[in-house]
């Protein structure tokens, strides 16, 4: 594995591998040294062409944990937003000696624009492209189920999970169906029609437009967010209208089943997507899947750059 | 002391499958037989070969005056020549557009400058192609350019009425709109065609509907106000459907599919690379067997290549960041060669009417698709069909090399083109046009 810039770029063994090291690596960064000397002396360049705080700052934060040297490229005040292009930014990191780049961007498939070109030799790691896939995200995701749910399992074999909302531009939705799929979990698509993009009916899971119905029935409701730039485009009558029939408050968390959990990739609408109780509630581990999106990619980080999964014991 | 222009190609397979001697006489055919023997004439062996009227291409791209950095008129008709064409028809989306004599007269005047091919320049049928008012069709078609080919192409006359008043205009002197079918409002922002690939890419969907409702809507206009009506490269299985339906009622349509919708499809994107990307989208592959039944039955009229030449940095960025477009003329006869002739579909006479004879009719280019009629002007394209040559992006004739065929090994090489009695292309290479005579 070279780059990661989709989740189909994964075998199960890979992505249970994957995992596997996060566990690993989140014990010992619950002991009091939490840094590790894997990355000494290796580049990690996060080029974040578009806005993102917590996911540049979950990747910052895991190369530093092992021990890598990290520039930070973003977008406002950079070269960037004065209309440099993708080449070039990718011609100046090689000059830099980058081992790999994490990259964001706008455009879906500029990760792997880098990635295929000829414009620089590091890994690439997609931290979320456009409309497209953000696979560490989805890795976190699956991280944080199989902790909560997997009852000990290596996989997601039985579970079943709920995506809820708009799922036409999101990426997190599209990484997480493969993932989810890959580890044997079973995923039913909650949205209004509007926000599912032609061409769903060939994705390996259920439709529904009725979250009532659906919410006792799955062991994890993941909600994601409404962008508002989405709302002015007839995609539905208002947010008051979204919020009754796909957003997740008290009412919904009741009828939600035993052991179930809520999650959310963040940032949050309280109050579109999500109610603030529901959000606060013990169900809920978003923010559970911050803390563990630092593990996991340190463990893409790991995988990738240190050419080998951390066995456990292998210390 | 008179000079005479003789060539004569020996040994040449007519497009309906008869073997004969070519004899070209001051630009015009002089004489198909069998065995012609004329010790003046510049002799060339084409035994094996084709013999096609020269290509007429009515849709291309050749960028001048404006982006004389991608193509120009010269380069254009080298490209043209190249590929076995003899006429080009030069779309109106310069800069500025051709929405007037003036630059429909420049464009004409640099063609003949040029004097490799005949560059017929399409005016546009709206002002800056903004879809409002109309644009001088009438000093366009008196011009000493004398169009009769209309088209905002790159936009589509989307308002109905706009669409109604230039397809009435134009029955004054029996001009042709050529529509490029695209719903603006269901395009928006749009990268590729709407399906599972796009869902999966997350790359903005184009429906087929957007294109198929403009075809709709305008079939039933030309019928309503009886003018003539064509519609540029039709990429849907829905698209024929309708276009049949129209001329099944008698209406006064044609339609046109480019070589690339004939071969490629929207599984390309999968590569985010932006060399695919082209306007209106690649589809998919029931699309792609639609499009090659319909211009086996007629249905489709013509190939046209929207050859449509760009920077090498408009191209190497991301997807969402690229110009749409791709080069054709180089390689349009070998594609038609590969997924319409040697799948059975098109005999060499259909390649004959798709690529030279009907487009010829469409544009009213006289000179031209005269299928080696003795006493025409001898344009002529000569292919090999048995040779086989490889795509290279950076041996092309164009100023671009936004090819979608680099690396394609593909049937069929052009070995002669004749313009006007003179050869342009002689085993595969350009000949200036004064070394020509």
């Amino acid at each position: 594995m070279r780059h990661l810039l989709s989740v189909s770029d994964l075998t199960k063994t890979q992505a249970i591998s994957i995992l596997d090291t996060a566990s690993e690596l989140a014990r010992i960064s619950d002991s009091t040294i939490k840094k590790l000397p894997t990355l000494r002396g290796r580049t990690i360049v996060n080029l974040f062409a578009e806005d993102s705080t917590r996911t540049r700052i979950s990747f910052e934060a895991a190369a530093k944990r092992l021990s890598a040297d990290v520039i930070n490229f973003s977008a406002k005040g950079s070269s960037l937003s004065k209309g440099e292009s993708l080449k070039d930014t990718a011609l100046t990191l090689q000059a830099m000696g980058a081992d790999a780049v994490v990259i964001r961007h706008s455009a879906s498939g500029a990760p792997q624009r880098l990635a295929d070109s000829e414009w620089m030799r590091g890994a690439v790691i997609n931290a979320g492209d456009g409309t497209h896939e953000h696979p560490s995200q989805a890795l976190l995701d699956a991280f944080t189920i199989r902790k909560h749910l997997g009852k000990g399992s290596s996989d997601l074999h039985g579970l079943r999970v709920a995506i809820v909302g708009d799922v036409l531009h999101s990426r997190v939705a599209r990484s997480n169906v493969l993932l989810l799929k890959l580890l044997g979990a079973s995923v039913v698509l909650v949205a209004p029609p509007t926000l599912l993009p032609v061409g769903v009916e060939s994705w390996p899971v259920t439709i529904s437009y009725d979250l009532d119905s659906v919410i006792p029935t799955v062991d994890v409701v993941m909600m994601l967010r409404v962008q508002q730039e989405r709302m002015g485009d007839l995609y539905f009558p208002n947010t008051r209208e979204y919020s009754r029939y796909f957003g997740l408050n008290s009412e919904r968390l009741k009828s939600m089943s035993a052991n179930s959990i809520i999650m959310h990739p963040g940032p949050m609408n309280r109050g579109l997507e999500i109610t603030a109780e529901v959000a606060d509630s013990a169900r809920s581990v978003i923010v559970e899947q911050v803390a563990n999106g630092v593990s996991v990619r340190m463990a893409i980080l790991y995988v990738l750059l240190a050419g080998q999964p951390l066995e456990a014991g292998n210390k | 002391m008179t000079i005479t222009n003789r060539y004569l190609l020996k040994a040449a397979m007519l497009p309906q499958g008869d073997r004969a001697d070519v004899l070209i006489v001051d630009g015009f055919i002089n004489s198909v037989s069998p065995n012609i023997f004329d010790n003046e004439a510049t002799v060339f062996d084409v035994s094996g070969s084709v013999v096609l009227p020269g290509l007429v291409d009515l849709h291309t791209h050749l960028r001048q005056p404006g982006r004389e950095d991608a193509e120009t008129v010269l380069s254009g008709s080298q490209s043209g020549a190249k590929g076995g064409f003899t006429a080009l028809s030069a779309m109106a989306n310069t800069s500025p557009v051709a929405d007037n004599a003036g630059v429909v007269e420049q464009v004409f005047r640099l063609g003949q400058e040029a004097g490799l091919v005949d560059v017929f320049p399409i005016g546009a049928v709206t002002q800056g192609l903004k879809g409002e008012s109309l644009s001088e069709i009438g000093a366009m078609a008196d011009s000493i350019a004398g169009v009769r080919v209309f088209s905002d192409d790159g936009n589509c006359v989307f308002d109905p009425l706009v669409m109604r008043r230039a397809l009435e205009y134009i029955k004054k002197f029996n001009g042709v709109i050529a529509q490029h079918a695209q719903e603006p409002r269901l395009t928006v922002g749009s990268q590729m065609n709407e399906g599972n690939v796009s869902a999966i890419l997350g790359l903005k969907g184009w429906p087929a509907v957007a294109e198929e409702a403009i075809i709709a809507r305008d079939v039933l206009l030309v019928d309503h106000v009886k003018s003539r009506l064509h519609i540029c490269h039709v990429t849907t299985a829905g698209g024929v459907e309708i276009i049949r339906w129209a001329k099944a009622r008698g209406i006064n349509v044609t339609a046109e599919v480019t070589p690339h919708h004939l071969l490629l499809t929207d599984e390309l994107a999968r590569s985010y690379d932006p060399i695919f990307k082209v306007n209106p989208p690649l589809r998919s592959e029931r699309d792609v067997m639609a499009l090659r039944e319909a211009l086996a039955d007629g249905t489709i009229d013509i190939v046209a290549t929207d050859h449509a030449p760009h920077s090498v940095e408009s191209k190497e960025c991301e997807w969402q960041e690229a110009s749409f477009g791709m080069l054709g003329l180089e390689t349009a006869l070998s594609i038609v060669q590969k997924t319409m002739v040697d799948t059975g579909l098109l005999t060499w006479a259909g390649v004959a009417d798709r690529l030279s004879s009907a487009p010829a009719r469409i544009g009213g280019y006289e000179n031209h698709g005269n299928n080696l009629t003795i006493g025409s002007k001898a344009n002529i394209t000569i292919i090999n069909p048995d040779a086989t040559w490889i795509v290279d992006r950076d041996l092309v004739a164009s100023k671009s090399r936004n090819t979608p065929f680099h690396g394609y090994e593909l049937p069929g090489v052009v070995t002669h083109t004749f313009f006007n009695g003179l050869p342009t292309l002689i085993d595969g290479l350009l000949v200036s046009k004064k070394a020509g005579s």
